[in-house]
């Protein structure tokens, strides 16, 4: 196949920059190896939007971050993410501390941070009442926000792909053809797309696809964990906390979450690529670090633990230029933290360099660009005073009345959107990340059966082939029993239930006909029924297994 | 059946579990008239359709029922009772003032008034997340219920290769039962030095099965890429942490998480009534009566019960209650009797006594508790304010696995009781 533009990854960046670069008559496509957008670093952060005062302006991230603070009022509105400037506080405790916080005000006015202030203690606890009360000072940046980024990764990409992008997900790349210095196709597992620009935004993969072009770089992911606490805690602090850093650590920052959760971590560790293990240590460390802030945070809180990787460059600066060995290929990588806030810089930095390989009158905007994604609506945005206006919805599809994710509110209507969205969820981790069930404090365990059951209706599947992240991950191994069978149920299922049926009957006549799967277990019934029972736990199977189900 | 609701009632139910279930015939029985029972599932019986093994009922019914069966002892006396069902309605909010806003596909967003409600809403599990297993986050992790779920309602294997983690009664049925289907179990670890589940379900399960129990053992770590490969086991010392060295790492497709139950206490807290930390249920008098007057709590909701049996008996002491509620029957006691929890006991139910009692058929009250540890040759006790022994009762053994239950008689209350403080002590030698 053949495009114009290939993208790789389909992280914050890759998306950001696939929407932008949609606001031009260009064919475009996104690849992901995951299932899902958002499936790697953008899922698994801060979800800080950065007010800029650490930022060095020599660096490239820096310039990004201060940038791109301003513009996300407006992207969010746009996109219908959640997002709210709740500004930060660096907190200090003692004299060093303060001149550290003196240090980033500096630096932060002079790079032009609105409204910097350094707070004392009075006020400090006045405006959050749990912090420690040995805390004496904070720098105050009101610029700073929360977004919910795994939200904004997904709602760029299906902007993106309401304005024409194609997304190729499960595709992870494995070569990058290129002739004399140019390029030619990106080759992944399934496909080859001719093109004549790549963008790599390949993560913490970035150095991968970099050497398949003939460019050296190294990408050493830092891993960071995290606690999520459960809903009912997110009131207990008012903005995004952040300890001091001091030389040896940045610090354990306490934060809400978009959603109201409250949100605690990061530690940095040096990790594989695909290490993304929690590990008891760090997770006292964290709970540790947080409990310096808010020290009666609730321990018991705590609805869910992840670890993410932060694609770190050796330089500690992000990487965006064009490759110097292969015309048409840019990289955008070692996007670390404030990767997320700069993601719509990056994009307009991105689309700079593009701007490079085509004439200028190859690239036309669309007239017909869409800037907003259509709103969708979720029940857990109403609470008592407005639930009323949620009937609006109901009356246009009753499945918006059927709650399926007690914790979270997440009704049977929002999920089928989820499924049907511009770049559709296939997996229970994209609902989640999409409509929310299973987010909650029982983590899916009433919710989950009753997604899989829709997401196997809905795409006319059987239930056994939905998964959590992909292929490999299969929620169910096998039937149990005819239990519920249903109209819509496949013909591979039907004869998988026969032959099922068949071998309960009759264990000896099934292991001949059903030798490959089932020939363990068959073969073991046979002798079972065979031979007299030796032992008593055989004697115990046999007696119950005659008993039928409902004797159990 | 649609046009017939309302949005005036009597009692509104909250749940249509074995709690709710047994309330609201037991509310009717004792003339309630106007009853609205809300349930979240397309099922009535909560938890107990999926629960296919037997050993309900025994107590209750005095026979050994499934858990299907013991559910339609009372789900097949709906239909001929006054009370009406809403299912698939899932309560968003309740006000202090009683004020239920519900919501379901066919009447949408609705507001139900109600005079007295009762809230069983009953439990779920604790997750992963609860416990803190550090490690990957892969697919073929999940709680026991869940497995029970797929297995007994949807029909599908969740797994191959199963650890189990938790000894409690969740924990050892579903042992078997994902045996029974086909999967092999490694074993079922334990964190403490016993089993918490109920005596006859660890022979049934575990040692008929030949399936080891390895207690003093946790999970210290689960590894896989996609889906779970090998998880690591440890042994525990006396503070319960993992003891360095003693890790063994086993192979398997699957962890069962049977780490316990939370009440589902969510509606509770928005109505901003207290809670218990120790139950996680609300904070209740013997009426099963919150702090909001004519809001009641029974069953997992209030306290998580080893039977269903005792759910029932509870539903019925909360039924009896909310009729006499109604009728205005009640006398309140001039000082309330506040009930602590004393020498190795952690909780009791009720908290507090709060009404006088002259019916005739009313001349013992329960009590229900929990010890903190297993004590063999015990001696319950209740110990009023002044120091003096009201009634003591002997057991062989109480464990923290199994609920006790004190029958104080009312006349030993007299109106200057404050205080009753229940402990559980090794009883002296000889003294029997």
């Amino acid at each position: 196949m053949k495009a114009d533009i290939v993208i790789i990854g389909g992280g914050v960046t890759g998306t950001a920059v696939a929407r932008k670069l949609t606001e031009y008559e260009l064919d475009i496509i996104l690849v992901e190896k995951e299932a899902d957008l958002a499936s790697g670093t953008s899922k698994a952060n801060s979800g800080i939007v950065h007010a800029g005062y650490n930022a060095d302006p020599e660096t490239m991230k820096g310039q990004l971050n201060i940038q791109a603070n301003p513009l996300f009022d407006k992207l969010c509105s746009d996109l219908n993410v959640p997002f709210q400037r709740t500004g930060s506080l660096v907190v200090g405790f003692n004299q060093q501390d303060l001149e550290t916080i003196k240090q980033k005000k500096e630096n932060g006015d002079k790079i032009g941070i609105p409204g910097l202030e350094i707070i004392g203690r009075r006020r400090l606890q006045k405006i959050e009442p749990h912090i420690n009360d040995r805390a004496r000072w904070a720098l105050y940046a009101p610029s700073a926000g929360i977004v919910s980024p795994h939200e904004l990764t997904i709602a760029l990409g299906e902007n993106a792909a309401q304005n024409g992008l194609q997304v190729m997900l499960e595709n992870k790349v494995e070569d990058i053809e290129t002739e004399k210095g140019a390029l030619k196709a990106v080759v992944t597992n399934r496909e080859r797309i001719e093109c004549d620009v790549v963008i790599n935004a390949a993560g913490v993969y970035a150095d991968s696809i970099a050497r398949m072009a003939g460019d050296e770089m190294v990408i050493r992911p830092r891993k960071g964990e995290y606690f999520i606490f459960d809903r009912e805690y997110g009131d207990l602090i008012n903005h995004v906390l952040f300890p001091t850093p001091t030389e040896t650590s940045k610090g354990i920052l306490v934060t809400a979450t978009a959603h109201g959760n409250l949100l605690v971590g990061p530690n940095a560790y040096p990790a594989g690529k695909e290490d993304l293990a929690t590990t008891s240590g760090g997770l006292v460390e964290i709970m540790k670090g947080a409990v310096k802030l808010i020290p009666d945070l609730p321990r018991g809180g705590v609805i869910s633990s992840f670890a993410g990787l932060r694609a770190a460059a050796p330089s500690e600066d992000f990487i965006i230029s064009p490759s110097p060995s292969v015309w048409g290929f840019i990289h955008a990588a070692g996007i670390q933290s404030p990767g997320l806030t700069a993601a719509p810089a990056t994009a307009e930095r991105v689309e700079q360099l593009v701007k490079g390989y085509y004439p200028s009158e190859r690239l036309v905007k669309k007239d017909d660009f869409q800037e907003t994604l259509p709103e969708k609506p979720h029940l857990y945005d109403y609470d008592e005073g407005d639930l009323e206006d949620w009937n609006e919805y109901i009356d246009r599809r009753e499945d918006y009345g059927e709650v399926v994710c007690r914790c979270e509110h997440v009704t049977r209507g929002e999920i089928i959107d989820a499924l049907h969205s511009p770049v559709p969820a296939q997996t229970l981790d994209a609902i989640k990340r999409r409509a929310r069930a299973g987010m909650g404090r029982c983590q899916g365990g009433f919710c989950g059966p009753r997604v899989v059951e829709i997401i196997a209706e809905e795409l006319g599947i059987s239930p056994r082939e939905v998964t959590k992240k992909g292929p490999g991950s299969e929620i169910l191994q096998e039937k149990t029993k005819d239990l519920r069978l249903k109209k819509k149920t496949a013909d591979k299922e039907n004869r998988d239930n026969q032959r099922q049926e068949g071998k309960y009957k009759d264990p000896a006549q099934d292991a001949a006909k059903n030798a490959e799967q089932d020939a363990e277990q068959a073969t073991e019934q046979a002798a079972e029924q065979d031979t007299e029972p030796k032992t008593e736990k055989q004697l115990q199977q046999v007696k119950i297994e005659s008993g039928g189900a409902d004797g159990e | 059946m649609v046009s017939e609701f309302k949005d005036k009632y009597q009692l509104v139910i909250i749940g249509a579990g074995p709690a709710g279930l047994g309330a609201a015939l037991a509310a009717e029985e004792r003339g309630v008239k106007d009853i609205l029972l809300l349930e979240r599932d397309y099922f009535l019986g909560g938890i107990l359709p999926q629960c296919i093994h037997n050993g309900f009922g025994l107590d209750y019914f005095g026979e050994e029922l499934t858990g299907p069966e013991y559910a339609h002892r009372f789900i097949d006396r709906i239909p001929e009772s006054t009370v009406q069902v809403m299912d698939e309605t899932m309560v968003l909010d309740i006000t202090p003032d009683k004020e239920i806003t519900a919501l379901n596909r066919h009447q949408g967003v609705q507001k139900i008034e109600a005079k007295a409600v009762l809230l069983a809403m009953g439990c779920r599990e604790r997750t992963r997340e609860a416990i803190k297993i550090p490690g990957d986050r892969t697919a073929g992790v999940l709680t026991a219920g869940t497995a029970q779920r797929y297995i007994n309602i949807e029909g599908y294997l969740p797994g191959r290769k199963v650890i189990v983690l938790g000894s409690g009664d969740i924990g050892l049925i579903m042992a078997r039962r994902m045996t029974l289907e086909g999967a092999e179990v490694d074993s079922v670890l334990e964190i403490m030095p016993y089993s918490s589940g109920l005596v006859r379900n660890k022979v049934q399960c575990l040692d008929d099965f030949d399936i080891p129990l390895k207690l003093n053992h946790t999970l210290t770590r689960i590894e896989g890429d996609k889906r779970v490969e090998r998880v690591v086991v440890s042994r525990v010392n006396d503070d319960l942490e993992p003891v360095p060295g003693s890790e063994q790492t086993v192979e398997c497709d699957t962890v069962l998480l049977a780490v316990g139950l939370i009440p589902e206490n969510e509606l509770t807290k928005q109505m901003g009534i207290e809670l218990d930390p120790v139950t996680g249920g609300a904070v209740v008098n013997e009426q099963r009566e919150t702090e909001i007057n004519g809001v009641f709590a029974c069953g997992n909701v209030l306290q998580v019960h080893d039977l269903v049996d005792y759910v029932t008996e509870e539903s019925e002491i909360a039924a009896r209650a909310v009729s006499e509620y109604l009728s205005r029957r009640r006398k309140k006691r001039r000082k309330k009797i506040k009930l602590t929890a004393g020498e190795q006991i952690t909780y009791v139910v009720p908290h507090r006594i709060d009404y006088v009692y002259q019916d005739k058929d009313k001349k013992t009250l329960k009590l229900f508790l929990r010890s903190s540890v297993p004590v063999e040759e015990a001696e319950l006790k209740v110990v009023d304010g002044r120091g003096q022994e009201l009634i003591s009762s002997r057991k062989k053994i109480v464990t923290p696995g199994e609920m006790e239950t004190i029958i104080l008689p009312l006349q030993f209350l007299d109106e200057d009781t404050e205080e009753l403080t229940v402990s559980v002590t090794k009883a002296s030698q000889g003294a029997d």
